[in-house]
C-alpha cells in the first residue's frame, strides 16, 4: 500500500487536511469529537458505526489503537481496547478499515493511542501509511511536548495533524509551548486523570486560561464529558467537545446504533 | 586472553533522561509537572549535606547497613573453584534490599510536603518496604498489588496490613505486577497534586531510573570496599538477578570503571523455548512500557506479552533502561535460569550455608553452577543475595524443596 506517492506532503495528494477544512467549515460553530476504540464491539465496527457517527453529528472521529497496557485510560476504555484485542485488531487491519471507510464518508478521522504498536509497525512506514489510508491526524497522549518532538518531522511529511495535549496540571509557559507545536486542533483535557469519569475536575477558569496562552489551535475539551450537560458546558468555553469513554459504555451496555445514534444527536443539539 | 575496553567516563543518564537510547520519560502531561518537580528537588537533595546524613543515618540505625558479606565456605568448597561471596541484602530491616530505595524516596516524598504515598509491588517486597518507611515517617500509604500475587505472598499483605497500609487488589489484565504498576500510573495520574509515587524499580520515567539506581547503589559500594579488605582486590566476577533490575543496578554501579565481569539473571520460567519465561533482555525486543523506552517482551503487533515466573518480583515483561543500555554496550551480560534452576538453588543455600534465599535471588545462586566451573582458584565472585525467604515458603513446600528428602 505503500506507494512512492506516500512520501508526497497531503497538500499534495488531495488538498488540504480534512481537519483544517471541517473547522474552516464550522464557521465558529461548536464540534462535537467522538471517540471509538477500533475493533469494537465487533472487528470490523469501524466501517459501520464511524459513517453512522459522522451522519448523527460528529464533526470528527478519533479511532482509538487498542492496546495490551492501557495506563491512562480508566475501565471503560481498558474494557474496549481488551475486547478489541481479543477480536484481533491490529494496526494493519485497522488502517485497512479506514480505507473502506474512505469509500463513503469524509469525515475526519485521527487515530489516538499508545506509542508501541506504532514503534513496532515502524513509526515512519506507519505515519505514511495512516495518510495514505485516509487519516488525518495523530494524538499519541504518552508522548508528551519533549518525546513527540522526535516524532514531528515524520508526522508532518506524512501530511498528517500532530495534536498534542494540554492538562488542568500544565504550567501557563508550556501551554503556549505545546500549542505552538500542536497542529489541527489542540486538545485540553478537563480532569486531572485517566479517561472517563472519576477524574478531579479543573478549576472553573481552566479552559478560559488555556486559551489566553493558546492562540495558534481551536481548543477541543475532552476527558469526563458524559452527558448533553457536560458537553454544553464544556463547549461555551471551547470550539467543541470530544466524547469517549460516554460513548463506548452505550456499546458496552448493548445499546442498538439507533438508540446510539439518537444520543450522539442529542450531544450535537446540547452545543448548538 | 581479552583485553578490557577502557571504559568512558560514564555518565548516564543525560539531562532528558536517556541512558543512550533508552529511558525518556513516556507519560501523559499531566504528569510532567510532577516529574519535572521531583528532578529539580532530587537534584537539590543531592547538594545537601543534611539529606545525605539523613539518608545514611536511616540506613544504619533503622535498616542496618551496612549488611555483611559471607564468604561461602561450603558452596565455595562444592564447586572446588573460584571464592564465592554472598552479599547479605537478605539481613536488611523488612527481609530485601527494597528498602534502601524506600528510604531515599520518603525522604524526597517529606521534603515535597505531599502526605499521600503509593507504590506498586509484585512479591509485596517492596510494598512492605514503602509500608515501613511510610509508618516511620506518619504518611498515609497505598500498595497496588495483583490479585494473582496476593495469593502468592499473602504473608507480605499481612505485613504491609500490620504496618498500617492498604493494599488494593489489582484486578486487570494478568494481576500480576505490570497490572499494579498501570494502576499505580492511574492513581497517580489522577492524584498528583497531593501524592508521591514511590516506584520500587530502576523502571519507570525518568527521573526514577536514575534515583532508584542511586539509592541502591549503596550495595555495589560497600562490597567494593569489603572485598577490598578481604581480598584487596576488586571482585572477578558479579552475578545478581534481574526483574526491573534494581538490586542488580545497585551492585553494578559503583563497578562500572573496573574489570568485574557483570552477570545479570533474568527468569527463564519453564524455559526460554516456551513462551512461558521473564527473560525480557534475553528475548525481548526495544519498547515502550510504564513510562520508559527499553528492552520489552511484546509481539509482532507490540502488544505486550505476559511474564512467568515462579518468582513473583521477576514476573515483569520489562526491564530497566539501564540495563538495556548495559546490555547493548556489552558491558553487563544478560543469562536466564529456569524455575526448576532456582529451586534447586534455593534448597543448595539452604542445606551449605543456612541462609533460605528469596526466590528472586535464588537465580542469581542457580547461575553458579554455569559461571563457577569456569572460574580459577583465585578469582572472586560476588553474588547479590537481595532478599530472604521467608515470603516463598509455600512456593518451597508446595514444589517438594521444604521437604527432608535430598
Amino acid at each position: 500500500m505503500t506507494t512512492s506517492a506516500s512520501a508526497l506532503p497531503n497538500a499534495l495528494k488531495g488538498g488540504p487536511n480534512r481537519i483544517a477544512t471541517m473547522f474552516a467549515d464550522r464557521k465558529g460553530k461548536k464540534v462535537l469529537a467522538l471517540f471509538l476504540t477500533g475493533g469494537f464491539p465487533h472487528l470490523g465496527s469501524a466501517v459501520e458505526i464511524v459513517p453512522r457517527l459522522a451522519a448523527a453529528g460528529a464533526d470528527l472521529v478519533e479511532i482509538g489503537i487498542p492496546f495490551s497496557d492501557p495506563m491512562a485510560d480508566g475501565p471503560v476504555i481498558q474494557k474496549s481496547s481488551m475486547v478489541a484485542l481479543a477480536n484481533g485488531i491490529t494496526l494493519p487491519l485497522l488502517l485497512d478499515q479506514i480505507r473502506v471507510i474512505r469509500r463513503s464518508s469524509q469525515v475526519p478521522i485521527v487515530l489516538m493511542g499508545y506509542i508501541n504498536p506504532i514503534l513496532r509497525y515502524g513509526p515512519e512506514r506507519f505515519f505514511d501509511d495512516a495518510a495514505d489510508a485516509g487519516v488525518d491526524g495523530v494524538i499519541l497522549p504518552e508522548l508528551p511536548l519533549e518525546e513527540a518532538a522526535r516524532f514531528r518531522e515524520q508526522i508532518v511529511r506524512s501530511g498528517l495533524a500532530q495534536i498534542l495535549l494540554v492538562t488542568p496540571t500544565t504550567p501557563p509557559e508550556r501551554i503556549a509551548a505545546i500549542d505552538a507545536a500542536s497542529s489541527g486542533f489542540l486538545y485540553c483535557v478537563a480532569t486531572t486523570g485517566v479517561t472517563g469519569v472519576g477524574g478531579k475536575s479543573a478549576a472553573h477558569d481552566y479552559v478560559a486560561n488555556v486559551r489566553a496562552k493558546a492562540r495558534k489551535n481551536p481548543l477541543l475539551v475532552g476527558f469526563g464529558i458524559s452527558s448533553p450537560d457536560d458537553a454544553r458546558r464544556a463547549a461555551s468555553q471551547s470550539d467543541g467537545v470530544i466524547v469517549g469513554s460516554a460513548l463506548i459504555k452505550r456499546f458496552l451496555e448493548g445499546e442498538t446504533m439507533e438508540e446510539v445514534v439518537a444520543w450522539v444527536r442529542s450531544l450535537k443539539d446540547a452545543i448548538g | 586472553m581479552k583485553t578490557h575496553i577502557a571504559h568512558e567516563p560514564y555518565a548516564y543518564p543525560d539531562a532528558r533522561g536517556y541512558f543512550g537510547k533508552y529511558g525518556g520519560q513516556f507519560v501523559p502531561e499531566t504528569l510532567i509537572p510532577a516529574l519535572r518537580a521531583l528532578e529539580g528537588m532530587y537534584k537539590e537533595a543531592q547538594q545537601d549535606a543534611t539529606f545525605g546524613a539523613e539518608f545514611t543515618s536511616l540506613l544504619e540505625e533503622f535498616a542496618g547497613r551496612p549488611t555483611p558479606l559471607t564468604f561461602a565456605e561450603r558452596l565455595t568448597s562444592l564447586y572446588g573453584k573460584g571464592k564465592i561471596y554472598l552479599k547479605r541484602e537478605d539481613l536488611c530491616h523488612t527481609g530485601a534490599h527494597k528498602i534502601n530505595n524506600t528510604i531515599g524516596q520518603i525522604l524526597l516524598a517529606k521534603r515535597s510536603g505531599k502526605k499521600r504515598i503509593i507504590a506498586e509491588t509484585g512479591a509485596g517486597q517492596h510494598g512492605v518496604a514503602t509500608a515501613t518507611v511510610a509508618a516511620k515517617m506518619g504518611l498515609t500509604c497505598l500498595v497496588y498489588m495483583g490479585e494473582e500475587d496476593m495469593k502468592r505472598q499473602q504473608l507480605n499483605v499481612r505485613r504491609m496490613e500490620m504496618l498500617g497500609a492498604s493494599v488494593i487488589p489489582v484486578t486487570s489484565g494478568s494481576r500480576t505486577l505490570k497490572d499494579a504498576t498501570s494502576e499505580a500510573i492511574r492513581d497517580w495520574v489522577t492524584n498528583v497534586e497531593d501524592t508521591f509515587y514511590i516506584i520500587g524499580s530502576v523502571v519507570g520515567p525518568h527521573p526514577y531510573p536514575l534515583m532508584v539506581r542511586d539509592f541502591q547503589s549503596v550495595i555495589g559500594r560497600e562490597v567494593r570496599g569489603q572485598i577490598r579488605e578481604r581480598e584487596e582486590k576488586d571482585p572477578e566476577y558479579l552475578v545478581a538477578c534481574v526483574g526491573g533490575g534494581s538490586n542488580a543496578i545497585g551492585l553494578f554501579s559503583p563497578f562500572l570503571d573496573s574489570s568485574a565481569k557483570m552477570i545479570g539473571v533474568e527468569a527463564a520460567g519453564l524455559g526460554l523455548e516456551t513462551t512461558k519465561h521473564a527473560a525480557t533482555l534475553t528475548k525481548g525486543t526495544p519498547g515502550v512500557l510504564h513510562g520508559s523506552f527499553s528492552y520489552l517482551l511484546q509481539d509482532e503487533n507490540g502488544q505486550v506479552e505476559l511474564a512467568h515466573s515462579i518468582s513473583a518480583g521477576l514476573d515483569y515483561p520489562g526491564v530497566g533502561p539501564e540495563h538495556s543500555a548495559l546490555k547493548d554496550a556489552g558491558r553487563v551480560t544478560y543469562v536466564s535460569v529456569t524455575d526448576q534452576e532456582a529451586l534447586a538453588a534455593a534448597r543448595q543455600l539452604a542445606r551449605q550455608e543456612g541462609i533460605i534465599p528469596a526466590l528472586e535471588s535464588a537465580h542469581a545462586l542457580a547461575y553458579l553452577n554455569v559461571l563457577m566451573p569456569s572460574t580459577n582458584a583465585d578469582d572472586v565472585v560476588v553474588v547479590n543475595l537481595s532478599g530472604r525467604g521467608d515470603k516463598d515458603m509455600e512456593t518451597y513446600g508446595a514444589t517438594g524443596e521444604g521437604g527432608r528428602q535430598g
